[in-house]
């Protein structure tokens, strides 16, 4: 019995370690986004709350949490209730899979990429959820729009994944980085055997988080906010907090699954949890600089990308894939 | 071979990483913010702030109740009420600039034949209850009284243009 005791207590405090620097990295993230858009449109970005606004993003969640929660009077109460947590659950419950280093993983099972998969899927409930019992029309129309975007990707997605398991023969996040160690370090990694496969699950993945230049289903412009517009105080901050941890989550998935993770990117340099970091860091940059670049997607251009020009690339892909692993081509799949 | 190009270029995503690298580049540039309350944006001798209703040096007010800038007024932001004074002159009994009607059009300046209505530089003020936008005569030449210097030094520097 005190062992049981011992191994949740252990398990919770792991949970605890990635949660709790998760969310100070969602929060941050919003203050980084801020600045970097700025800085991109040639203004400094928040500075005014503490030493060069480090303090904002505090200042935005207590704000938030000040803030009424108002449920509005057509909705369905208890879906409207469940959507942001919804939209959350699967965004941090996604992270048990991921492996930070070699020894560092939540939960280490062979059906990582599976797991990952559909849970990334999931998220879209409460996107849906949160339009429907909204009972408003413009929540409903993002929620349309961001259901069938998300639909389409996801086949996409799919299969750039469908490429990563070819080529590393295992569904197992740590397999995976594993497979991509070898002596030419960066050159190993699987980002160029599968190049069209990478771009393409990158610009998925931000599809799949509603971002810009994907991010139909907020339209602000449109549809006034989308799926969240009735929403605010802790409730909207909750869809805040999931699509930022989607954004971190996928710009993880993408370290771990192109650029070998926890893997140096030369051989003499050890490897380490803070080259895993680096690596998502640069992917999250990139979702910054997209929004800082892209205007919006026209609806049909989204349908279009999606079903007839990155599926076809992706099932092409995964074919020449099979070939380079079937007759070995070096120096990725030599062994 | 157009098509060729044109299939190369979006494959390629050519136009995306043009446009990423725009970006890229202003990312570093250096940045144009004024950081306001510490920093100001230099200001013309001929900025049209809060109004301003002069005084000759002996204290007298110029205003002679002309109505020029009433009529000019094209946001109809002026009220002008005039009466004799005991020692025969004209001048006003009630002269009010309406603040939340005014356009900064500068029109009263211009038409004043006595250079007593004036536009000054200062323009961080406000109202805080209703009323404190509408400058009544003894705001105004309050207002003149607080900032002639840096009045009469503006209209000397701009005189060889009047």
């Amino acid at each position: 019995m005190p062992e049981s005791i011992l191994t949740i207590t252990i398990i919770v405090i792991k949970i605890l370690a990635i949660m709790l620097p998760l969310m100070a990295a969602v929060a941050y993230t919003t203050l980084i986004e801020r600045k970097v858009i700025g800085y991109m449109q040639l203004r400094v970005g928040p500075n005014r709350v503490g030493p060069k606004g480090l303090l904002q993003p505090i200042a935005d969640a207590l704000k938030l949490m000040c803030k009424e929660f108002i449920i509005p009077t057509g909705s369905s109460r208890f879906l409207f209730l469940l959507a942001p947590v919804l939209a959350l659950g699967p965004a941090l419950a996604a992270w048990a899979v991921i492996p930070f280093g070699s020894e560092m993983v939540l939960a280490d099972i062979n059906a990582g990429l599976l797991y990952v998969l559909a849970l990334t899927s999931l998220g879209v409930y409460g996107i849906i959820i949160a339009g429907w019992a909204s009972n408003s029309k413009y929540a409903f129309l993002g929620a349309m729009r961001s259901a069938a975007q998300i639909v389409s990707y996801e086949i996409a997605m799919g299969f750039s994944l469908v490429g990563v398991l070819v080529a590393a023969g295992s569904l197992n996040l740590g397999d995976i980085i594993e497979a991509q160690r070898g002596s030419l370090g960066i050159l190993n990694w699987f980002w160029l055997p599968l190049l069209p496969l990478f771009f393409i699950y990158f610009i998925s993945g931000v599809a799949e988080t509603n971002r810009a230049p994907f991010d139909v289903s907020e339209g602000e412009s449109e549809i006034v906010a989308g799926f969240h517009v009735e929403y605010a105080g802790m409730a909207f901050a909750l869809f805040f907090l999931a699509e930022y941890a989607n954004m971190i989550l996928i710009s993880a998935l993408t370290a771990v699954l192109f650029m070998g993770g926890w893997l140096s990117p030369f051989s003499w340099v050890p490897d380490g949890i803070h080259w895993f970091f680096a690596k998502t860091g640069l992917f999250l940059f990139l979702f910054l600089w997209f929004r800082a670049t892209f205007p919006r997607y026209r609806y049909d251009q989204i349908m279009r990308l999606g079903w007839k020009i990155f599926l076809p690339i992706t099932i092409v892909w995964v074919m020449v894939v099979a070939a380079m692993v079937v007759w070995k081509i070096p120096p990725w799949f030599s062994s | 071979m157009e098509v060729f190009l044109h299939y190369l270029k979006s494959f390629t995503l050519w136009e995306l990483f043009k446009g990423l690298s725009l970006t890229g580049r202003r990312f570093i540039d250096k940045k144009v913010t004024i950081q306001y309350p510490e920093e100001k944006t230099p200001q013309s001798p001929r900025f049209r702030g809060l109004h301003a209703l002069r005084r000759y040096p002996n204290g007298e007010e110029r205003c002679i109740a002309c109505k020029l800038c009433e009529a000019v007024c094209p946001a109809l932001a002026i009220t002008i009420e005039s009466e004799v004074r005991d020692d025969g002159t004209r001048r006003t009994s009630k002269y009010e600039i309406d603040l939340t009607k005014c356009i900064f059009c500068g029109f009263c300046e211009e038409s004043c034949p006595v250079d007593s209505i004036v536009e000054t530089r200062h323009f961080e003020y406000h109202g805080e209850k209703r009323g404190d936008l509408l400058m009544t005569k003894e705001k105004l030449l309050a207002n003149a009284d607080r900032f002639e210097e840096q009045i009469a030094a503006d209209r000397e520097s701009e005189s060889r243009y009047r």
